[in-house]
C-alpha cells in the first residue's frame, strides 16, 4: 500500500532504510528540523542542516522513488537558547523558498519554558510572514499535556491563524481531543517506548475516527523505526479494517494536509468512503 | 467533537485469541522487572516518585474503563504554567508529586 511519512528525520537514517521504506509502499517523507542529540554552538551549523535538508536528502531520497520534503526551524530542544534562536530565526527565510520546503516545523515545547515559547511565538509569526504551512512538536511524557496545552494556547492566541494549515504532531490519548476540537490536525508519531506504539494508534482511531489525523513513525537517531508505518498498516490489517480506511489514514490524509502547500506534488487517489465498526 | 464509540472489527473472542499471548509477556516483564527491583532493595520504591506513580498506574488497572487515559492523567504534570528556565533537556515519565522526597 503507497504511504506517506509526514515525520521521519531522514538524515539519521541509512540509505538502506530509504530502501526498505520504497519496498514498503512509501512514495513521500516530510522531514521537520531536528535536534542533533546535542546542542549546535553556532547558527552557522543550522545553516549547515537547511543545506542537508534542502539540497541532499531529496537526491538521495529520488534514488529510490521517494519524494522529499523539508520543514524549517529550530528545534524546541534547543529553543530555550533565545540569543541563538533570533539568529537562526533570521536566516530561515532564506530557505523557505527552496522547491521542497513546505513550512516552518517542528516547531513547539520541550520542557515547557518561558524562553521556549518565546521562540515558539516567533516562529508561528515567521509563518504567518510567510504564508508557510506549521508543523508543531508537543513534549513527551509527563510533559506532553501540559505542553500541548499551552501550544494551543499559543496558536489561538493568532486570530488570522487558521486551524487547518497547522498540524499537532504526537498527539497520545490524552491530547488528542483538545487538538481536533480547535480544529487543528493531529498527528500519531509511532514509537518503540516514548510515544505511541502501532497497537495504541490503532485504539485511537477506533475510539477518535480517522478525521484530520495522519500517521507517522517519526524515526531519527535514537530507538525509533523507520517500518513504523508499515507495521501501522498491518496492524489495522490485523483487525481486519477495511483497506480504504488504512489508505485514508497513511495516504489520502496526508496528502490533504500537505497538499496545501503548493510545492507538494503527489496528488489524491480516493477510494470509497470508510466506515469503522459500531 | 467527541470521541466515538467505535470499536475493532474482532469481537472479543477474537480481540483475546490475538493479543492474550502478547499481553502475557507484557504482563510477565512488569512482574519480572518489580521483583530485580525488591532484589536489588525492596524499600527503594518507596522513595522514588516515578515508582510510586507506576505502583498507582498499576491500581488502575483494575478500573472497569478508561485505564489508559487514567493513567496517562496520573503520569502527567498537571500544571499549567511555564517553567522560569530550562532544569534539564529531557521529561523523566512521570511527575513528581511527591517533590521534596529526594531521589535516592
Amino acid at each position: 500500500m503507497k504511504y506517506i511519512d509526514h515525520h521521519a528525520h531522514m538524515v539519521s537514517r541509512t540509505t538502506d532504510d530509504y530502501q526498505q521504506m520504497s519496498l514498503s509502499g512509501c512514495v513521500a517523507v516530510t522531514e521537520p528540523a531536528f535536534w542533533a542529540g546535542w546542542d549546535r554552538s553556532h547558527a552557522d551549523g543550522f545553516e549547515d542542516y537547511f543545506r542537508q535538508l534542502t539540497d541532499f536528502e531529496p537526491k538521495r531520497a529520488a534514488q529510490y522513488h521517494i519524494q522529499h520534503y523539508a520543514w524549517m526551524a529550530m528545534n524546541p530542544k534547543e529553543a530555550d537558547d533565545r540569543v541563538l534562536s533570533k539568529e537562526v530565526l533570521k536566516r530561515i527565510p532564506n530557505f523557505l523558498d527552496r522547491p521542497t520546503v513546505l513550512g516552518i516545523g517542528e516547531i513547539g515545547l520541550n520542557r515547557v519554558t518561558r524562553n521556549e515559547i518565546e521562540t515558539y511565538t516567533e516562529h508561528i509569526e515567521l509563518a504567518l510572514a510567510h504564508k508557510q504551512l506549521i508543523l508543531i512538536h508537543t513534549p513527551h511524557l509527563e510533559d506532553k499535556l501540559k505542553g500541548t496545552k499551552i501550544s494551543v494556547d499559543v496558536l489561538r492566541s493568532f486570530p488570522t491563524l487558521e486551524p487547518a494549515r497547522v498540524l499537532v504532531d504526537h498527539a497520545e490519548e490524552h491530547t488528542l481531543q483538545m487538538i481536533l476540537d480547535h480544529g487543528y490536525w493531529a498527528g500519531l508519531t509511532l514509537y518503540p517506548q516514548t510515544k505511541v506504539s502501532a497497537q495504541r494508534a490503532a485504539d485511537i482511531i477506533e475510539r477518535f475516527g480517522p478525521d484530520r489525523i495522519c500517521i507517522a513513525g517519526a524515526c531519527d537517531w535514537g530507538p525509533s523505526d523507520s517500518m513504523a508505518v508499515p507495521r501501522f498498516i498491518m496492524e489495522l490489517r490485523r483487525r481486519k479494517h477495511p483497506e480504504a480506511l488504512i489508505h485514508r489514514l497513511v495516504f489520502e490524509n496526508p496528502v490533504e494536509f500537505l497538499s496545501q502547500s503548493a510545492r507538494f506534488r503527489i496528488r489524491p487517489e480516493r477510494q470509497e468512503t470508510p466506515t469503522l465498526a459500531r | 467533537m467527541n470521541a466515538t464509540s467505535s470499536r475493532s472489527p474482532l469481537s472479543p473472542r477474537e480481540l483475546v485469541d490475538e493479543y492474550f499471548i502478547e499481553n502475557r509477556t507484557k504482563l510477565l516483564e512488569i512482574a519480572a522487572f518489580l521483583d530485580r527491583l525488591d532484589r536489588a532493595d525492596p524499600s527503594y520504591a518507596a522513595r522514588d516518585f516515578r515508582m510510586k506513580a507506576f505502583a498507582e498506574a498499576l491500581a488502575g488497572l483494575s478500573q472497569s474503563s478508561g485505564r489508559v487515559d487514567y493513567i496517562q492523567q496520573l503520569l502527567s504534570d498537571p500544571r499549567e504554567v511555564p517553567l522560569d528556565a530550562l532544569d534539564r533537556k529531557s521529561a523523566l515519565g512521570a511527575y513528581d508529586r511527591w517533590s521534596g522526597e529526594a531521589r535516592r
